[in-house]
């Protein structure tokens, strides 16, 4: 079994837990269609951004030149990171520049994906998590479960042991506006003994050098304005060209992620406060490697809506861990590969190819016919386990001539008593573990039009 | 009008549900279409190639455009195989036979919709139907509105239902779900593909449904064997069957 599936069939043993969690997906997933049908231009703001991302994709060089020159002069420090540990060591030195020892940071995959906490606090450095989710599964040391709703996974009863555990709050209060207070009262503390804020950044404006962060919590601008110095760390495909562009993104992002016309924040930052600093780190890891991968190479475009996995009714029923990757999901699946083809050999696999998560994307990524392509490398990577490879090359071979199908057909179905398990590509007890098979006609369809059609 | 059809049985309908072959076949020739079948067809190479297997599934492509080279259409009832033919067949060179072979294969319905233009059937229905929209159908050929565009896409497996005769057609609360069969990925993912199965039944059952239709077989084979083993006696039959006056 792969590691998905194992991992998948792990967490739907709680059929009620698996309830639960699909059910809440569902339910942002339908607040997404609900605010989608209401504006009339819906399919046209779709294709406008997947449009303005094309032109990012196809002039990248030029626009991040053009982003460094204008954010230079606006004051802000810029830097570049070729992988995730150029980027740490980046961000390690700015802090040991400003001697800074305490560390909040706002909601960003991509230092997730560098494991900047990890290796900040190896350095005696303490960062804390200021999204509330995000601080959450902090407390419970596990990765986030989902791009945008980091802690999905876990019930309100086991946020109030945890803060009861951690921060003190009452035993068995799993009132939610009663922890969330508690977790605000925990993290002003925090904010206001922060000697640096890191935040991630939704756009990063080529025209003007400014950034965009989008939160529902105002816990960027609680770091940034608490904090003398500012970290912004931002994967290179964050650029729009202009500041016009981004009504678009805007008005996409919220209605796609959970259903609001908007996030409550939308906080534009162009340079630094006098007597502040603020740096911008724009981190390369593996995305120009797929920009030159034509099949794959609009996967960024993502802008990290979550859409695709709020409506993925395999996450929906697997939860974010079993993708065992910092981006899980749908768009997880089709950008990890890249990352390390062989580790994440199992993830395009982990997919119908139903196609929900292409029609739901607000940039309109192809993202199952990614996963289909993904599949055919990872055969040609000779990636497919065995168990796949050679049930499949035995029913070609029977498929590819008609003599020795039919003649299969017939034995199974008759003598056999058995449906053919070359149409079934497996085992029959996987199949048959929940399901019954069909009962076996007594004659398939062309031994039918033999007897009855044949002139 | 006259259309010779060559008419595209999937391999899974050959062998296990040779019914909705027949049903497709009277169909077709009811609706005055001269219908051939090339005996030699097995399959079109849809299972390898959703593996990752293209590759390996290709030799069976060019034997498809050579077997059906001569007909007007190419008919089968079952969108997942022919939204594979007409989509996926780019990998292979684009000999004439391949290039009329994918401009020329139609789902039975769509057929039905977009070439006959049907507006009639002398069949009737008298039971509680829900449709299953099978993903290849819906969101690769567009046989109905997905629930995720904001658009206005008629619903061609609507149209021809609602030309049934009696027909009680009942809203589901998940419109479109997938229903978790996804080919190898029934068996390679299996807890979730079953569970996936389950929740579509349960939505069905919820909406009172006696009979679950669907333009593609293979997610009602898997549909069925849960029900099955929930030994429910919820009734699941193809569309063809539906259309074609056959009784459950
Ligand atoms: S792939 Fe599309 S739907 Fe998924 S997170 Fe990215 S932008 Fe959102």
């Amino acid at each position: 079994m792969s590691i998905h599936a194992k991992k998948a069939s792990d967490f739907i043993s709680n059929e009620e837990r698996t309830n639960w969690h699909d059910g809440a997906l569902w339910h942002v997933r339908n607040k997404r269609d609900i605010s989608a049908s209401k504006i009339p231009e819906w399919e046209l703001l779709r294709s406008t951004a997947s449009q303005i991302k094309e032109n990012v994709l196809s002039n990248l060089d030029n626009y991040l030149i053009q982003f460094e020159e204008e954010a230079k002069k606006n004051g802000v420090h810029v830097h570049w990171a070729a992988n995730d540990d150029e980027h740490n060591s980046i961000v390690s030195a700015i802090l040991n520049k400003h001697n800074a020892k305490k560390v909040v940071k706002s909601k960003s995959m991509l230092t997730e994906e560098c494991g900047l906490n990890h290796f900040l606090e190896d350095q005696g450095i303490e960062i804390i998590d200021t999204d509330l989710g995000e601080r959450i599964i902090q407390l419970r040391d596990e990765p986030p479960s989902h791009i945008v709703l980091p802690a999905i996974h876990i019930k309100k009863e086991e946020v109030g042991e945890l803060f009861h555990a951690k921060l003190g709050t009452e035993k068995g209060n799993a009132d939610p506006t009663y922890l969330t207070r508690a977790a605000r009262t925990h993290l002003n503390h925090k904010f206001f003994e922060a000697d640096a804020a890191i935040t991630g950044v939704n756009f990063a404006i080529a025209e003007t050098g400014g950034i965009v962060i989008c939160t529902n919590e105002g816990n960027a601008d609680m770091g940034c304005h608490s904090a003398p110095v500012h970290i912004h760390c931002m994967g290179l495909e964050k650029l729009l060209p202009k500041a016009e562009h981004l009504g678009v993104f805007i008005r996409l992002l919220a209605r796609s992620a959970t259903g609001q016309p908007s996030t409550i924040y939308t906080s534009h930052y162009h340079k630094p406060e006098s007597g502040k600093e603020m740096h911008i780190v724009i981190v390369d890891n593996g995305r120009s490697e797929q920009l030159g991968k034509e099949d794959f190479r609009n996967s960024l475009k993502c802008i990290r809506c979550g859409a695709c996995m709020n409506t993925c009714p395999i996450y929906r029923r697997s939860g974010g861990h079993s993708y065992h990757a910092t981006i899980p999901g749908p768009i997880g699946a089709i950008l990890q590969p890249n990352r390390n083809l062989q580790e994440y050999s199992d993830l395009p696999f982990a997919s119908t190819l139903c196609g929900s998560c292409s029609d739901v994307c607000p940039v309109k990524i192809n993202i199952h016919e990614q996963l289909y392509k993904w599949r055919q490398e990872i055969y040609k990577h000779n990636e497919l386990p065995k168990s796949k490879i050679i049930p499949l090359k035995v029913t070609t071979n029977i498929l590819a001539s008609s003599t020795m199908y039919n003649i299969m057909g017939k034995l199974a179905r008759t003598s056999l008593k058995l449906l053919p398990d070359f149409l079934l590509y497996n085992k029959l007890n996987t199949w048959g573990k929940n399901r019954e098979l069909p009962a076996p006609p007594k004659e398939s369809f062309k031994e039918w039009y033999k007897k009855n059609k044949h002139e | 009008m006259n259309y010779t059809v060559g008419l595209f049985i999937p391999c899974y309908i050959d062998q296990f549900f040779p019914e909705v072959g027949k049903a497709t076949l009277e169909l077709l020739e009811k609706n005055g279409c001269k219908v051939i079948y090339p005996e030699e067809q097995t399959c079109c190479g849809q299972p390898m190639a959703n593996t990752g297997m293209e590759e390996v599934g290709k030799k069976i492509y060019q034997s498809m455009g050579e077997l059906f080279k001569g007909c007007d259409y190419i008919v089968g009832p079952s969108p997942s195989c022919v939204y594979h033919i007409t989509k996926h067949y780019d990998v292979v060179e684009q000999t004439p036979e391949i290039k009329h072979l994918r401009a020329h294969t139609y789902d039975l319905v769509e057929f039905l919709y977009d070439i006959l233009h049907i507006e009639k059937l002398e069949v009737s229905f008298p039971y509680r139907v829900g449709l299953h929209k099978g993903c290849h159908g819906l969101r690769g050929m567009q046989l109905d509105n997905p629930s995720e565009l904001m658009k206005d896409i008629p619903s061609k497996w609507g149209h021809v239902l609602g030309l049934v005769k009696d027909i009680q057609m009942t809203e589901l609360t998940r419109t479109d779900e997938c229903c978790g069969f996804g080919g190898t990925f029934a068996v390679a993912e299996e807890a979730v593909s079953t569970k996936m199965g389950r929740d579509r039944i349960a939505d069905h059952v919820n909406n009172n449904v006696e009979v679950i239709t669907s333009g593609d077989m293979s997610c009602l084979m898997h549909l069925k064997g849960i029900i099955d083993r929930q030994k429910s006696n919820l009734k699941v039959m193809h569309i063809a069957n539906i259309l074609n006056g056959d009784h459950i």
